[in-house]
């Protein structure tokens, strides 16, 4: 493993084998299931909108060392608790979404402190106990659902309620209610309430600096409320304006869009270190510009903006439509995650994560570090679940959150994510793989065997083997480890 | 004055505590809904055997150290496979055995489907136990999720296997075995049927329960067996049983291959009781209702023994049998008693996981 003087093909195709299988066997599944791609290519991007926020919510249990959060589930009814009332009160639209998500937060934050406190009793039996944990809230959940809703507290709603007036009933239609209410928040807002959040950050910042008597860079802040001014102006242009006006963005125009901001990007990181190097004083150091980095990526730009002149590729960006505001969450959530890990906070959850031992000599707070990751993970679950229910359109009141914790952890498992070591990047990746094959099997499974029954029970197997193996591989390593052995027996389960 | 129920509280824990207390609170509030007691007592000994060898199959996975078995639906699909290809020849129709008489034919049947349940459970334990040995510390994690697997795993094989019977088979030319098996032309209540009396009201399943009772025997008899203590010992303390020249992989191999075949076993006592093999994903949550039967009965996942099997599901198979009557008279037509069956199987199993200080921590 250290040496690595070289690149290594084998290396490279054994560390990354989960991703490399789940790659061939999407290709494999999609060609066998004749269909197009303009079909699933929008497909996909539909489900990578649902259910990307509820998988990133799995990274930060993962670096505080309590592996894969099948308690997720938890923060799934918590988010359905919210939606029913909601619902229930006949809120609608953004409002009524925000109105959820409010309330939603401070229930998924109780139940993610009870079950960090839980876990906290149970260290090394986590992710059993996590699974385990998920049932036993589904009896609550059910208990909360068919009994005390309608038996304890009265509920007059027959849209809502069993017509025995006790028990609510098993799908919920949200569709007057808040479907597509996050997907369907116009550009032109977000880039409006994105200005007004600015100016006020801009202007707390300033007045937090002054209050704290430090000097301020006047300047740095004008500059940064001009750029956001100049874009919000931007949006007063006709035609910008018609283009920002629409709710879903074209993907061949988020493509574009990408790649000219790609290029902008370059050039005013080219353009500002000239102005810097041209009044450099002697005791700043520039770092030296790497232009070879930035040859290639606008060079990807271009050649990416190339391809969409191919008729194949340009059918099927032509095909999907994303919804913005809800791709810019999934967006910010990764940023989160990466932001979290730069703080104090983040740094000990990591230093947790690889030995609480360390951790606790170093004096951190292992127990209420872990509580803390687990309130995290269960809100962020929450909210991913109000995404995932905004988007489908209805809520099945006793079913929507069963799956959702071993649908999660296997998307993040087959990105090539493990127990102890997760990112973004898996998350995202693993998504694309996970879902294609969701789309694709049943209808390979018709095609190769008659049945599409077969494709589904597959595609369920894949889940559970995927993590079952991952499972296995960790405390394989786990256990060996102790021993000083070779890595070899680890290259043999793999196989 | 110390609270007198206080030590009771440390000794069985409060959730056996409350779990005893619910099945008292049960049994009164039926006799005062004027319910049948003879009748649901009847219910509850045929739950009792149905149910009682797949918790057994926890006790020699416990004792030889990996822990609560959540994984025996490796044995169960093993003991199906039995039943199915039972059904499949037509055992229990063949008319040189229904000659002699035709409970003696069923009895054949079914213990031909046990015999290849435990053989091929045999097998799949074998493998399962160097799988399990490989990943000390984290087996309950594990199998549990292996367990789903092969059920998962089993329902693309119920899709594929090549079985023909008109029994087993959907008609009208469907693809793939049926979701529930009749096993009135098998094996059906055959244990239930032989030598069961009734006696002021209570049917007694005298073979059931006498079959349920020979197994607990034999496991009794192993675990006082040289082999046995061997195995008990490398659960309890490998460090110990290796320095006392004990091959603990193998007492562990041991324990996973006899708590597989029990599995086998037990799956096939549960579906001749039941009149049906359930395929697809019935046997899925198995594991987790054996598992919660034995640490009712005042189990952990580091020991257990025959009677914590006996009193376990005794109190959880009564609790399910009494449960859905008293419920249905506070709310008719209601799922309470599966509320209730989720709440206090797994809220029983975190509370033994949350007892385990250090048992297989990650340091």
């Amino acid at each position: 493993m250290n040496k690595k003087s070289k690149f290594n093909v084998w290396d490279f195709l054994f560390q990354n084998k989960v991703v490399l299988m789940f790659l061939v066997l999407c290709i494999g599944a999609t060609i066998a299931s004749k269909q197009p791609l303009t079909f699933v290519i929008p497909e996909l991007f539909t489900r990578i909108a649902r259910n990307s926020f509820i998988v990133l919510s799995l990274i930060i249990p993962v670096i505080a060392g309590m592996g894969l959060n099948f308690g997720i589930v938890i923060g799934a009814m918590a988010a359905q608790v919210a939606i029913f009332f909601t619902t229930y009160w006949g809120l609608t639209g953004i409002g009524g979404f925000a109105a959820t998500v409010a309330l939603s937060t401070p229930i998924a934050v109780f139940f993610g402190f009870l079950v960090g406190k839980l876990f906290n009793y149970m260290k090394g039996n986590e992710m059993i106990g996590g699974l385990v944990l998920g049932y036993f809230a589904e009896g609550l959940y059910q208990l909360l659902f068919l009994f005390i809703f309608g038996g304890v507290i009265k509920l007059n709603n027959s849209d809502l309620m069993i017509a025995t007036g006790v028990g609510v009933k098993n799908t919920i239609d949200l569709k007057d209610t808040v479907k597509y209410a996050l997907d369907t928040v116009p550009m032109l807002t977000i880039v409006e309430v994105g200005f007004y959040l600015t100016l006020i950050g801009l202007g707390c910042s300033a007045a937090f600096k002054v209050v704290k008597k430090q000097a301020v860079d006047w300047k740095a802040v004008a500059v940064k409320a001009v750029a956001a001014a100049v874009v919000y102006g931007l949006t007063f242009i006709k035609p910008v304006e018609r283009f920002l006006s629409a709710d879903r963005l074209l993907l061949l125009s988020a493509v574009e869009l990408g790649c000219l901001l790609t290029v902008l990007w370059q050039a005013f990181l080219f353009a500002r270190w000239k102005m810097l190097s041209k009044r450099a004083d002697e005791d700043s150091i520039l770092e030296p510009l790497n232009t070879q980095k930035m040859i290639a990526y606008v060079a990807l730009a271009a050649v990416v903006y190339g391809l969409t002149y191919i008729p194949a590729l340009y059918k099927v960006l032509i095909a999907v439509k994303l919804p913005v505001m809800t791709y810019l969450c999934i967006g910010a959530l990764c940023g989160f995650n990466n932001i979290l890990m730069r703080t104090r906070l983040g740094q000990n959850m990591r230093t947790v994560g690889q030995s609480r031992t360390v951790a606790n000599a170093a004096g951190i707070n292992v127990d209420k570090t872990r509580v803390i990751a687990m309130i995290f993970s269960t809100v962020l679950a929450s909210w991913g679940q109000l995404i995932f229910l905004q988007n489908v359109g209805t809520l099945s009141t006793y079913g929507a959150h069963t799956q959702v914790g071993q649908f999660a952890i296997a998307a993040l498992l087959v990105g090539g994510a493990s127990v102890q070591n997760a990112t973004n990047k898996q998350a995202l990746l693993g998504i694309v793989l996970f879902h294609t094959l969701f789309i694709v099997s049943p209808l390979a499974g018709k095609e190769l065997f008659g049945d599409p029954a077969i494709g589904e029970y597959f595609r369920v197997f894949v889940s559970y083997g995927v993590i079952a193996m991952s499972l296995a591989m960790h405390a394989w390593k786990k256990a060996s480890k102790p021993k000083l052995e070779s890595d070899g027996e680890g290259s043999a389960e793999a196989a | 004055m110390r609270n007198p129920l206080k030590p009771l509280v440390e000794k069985f824990g409060l959730p056996r505590v409350i779990i005893v207390s619910f099945f008292l609170f049960l049994i009164a509030a039926a006799g005062m809904f004027q319910m049948n007691l003879m009748q649901l007592l009847s219910d509850c000994l045929r739950r009792w055997g149905m149910y009682g060898i797949l918790a057994l199959a926890m006790v020699p996975a416990v004792q030889c150290g990996i822990g609560l078995n959540f994984g025996i639906s490796m044995g169960i699909v093993g003991g199906l496979l039995g039943g199915l290809i039972v059904i499949q020849f037509r055992v229990a129709e063949m008319p040189s055995l229904v000659a002699v008489h035709p409970l003696f034919a069923m009895w054949v049947a079914v213990l031909l489907a046990i015999v290849i349940g435990v053989l091929l459970a045999t097998g799949i334990g074998y493998l399962y136990g160097l799988l399990l040995n490989r990943v000390k510390g984290s087996e309950m994690t594990v199998t549990t999720y292996v367990g789903f697997s092969i059920i998962a795993f089993m329902n693309m094989m119920w899709m594929l296997l090549p079985f023909t019977d008109g029994e087993l088979i959907w008609p009208n030319a469907g693809k793939g075995l049926r979701n529930t098996i009749s096993l009135a032309a098998s094996f059906s209540n055959v244990m239930n049927k032989t030598l069961a009396f009734t006696i002021g009201g209570v049917t007694v399943p005298t073979g059931l329960l006498l079959f349920f009772f020979l197994m607990c025997f034999l496991v009794w008899l192993f675990m006082r067996s040289k082999t046995g203590m061997a195995m008990s010992a490398a659960g309890a303390n490998p460090m110990f049983a290796t320095a006392a020249g004990i091959n603990v992989n193998k007492m562990r191999i041991i324990g996973t291959v006899l708590s597989t075949v029990l599995a086998a076993v037990g799956i096939l006592v549960y579906a001749q009781g039941f009149g049906f093999i359930q395929l697809y994903n019935g046997p899925m949550m198995m594991g987790f209702t054996s598992v919660a039967a034995v640490l009712i009965g005042g189990a952990s996942p580091r020991k257990a023994r025959i009677a914590h099997v006996l009193i376990g599901t005794f109190l959880f198979q009564g609790i399910m049998a009494l449960g859905l009557p008293v419920a249905n008279q506070f709310i008719p037509e209601s799922n309470l008693s599966e509320v209730a069956r989720l709440i206090i199987s797994n809220g029983i199993i975190i509370y033994a996981l949350s007892q385990v200080k250090g048992g297989s921590g990650r340091e």
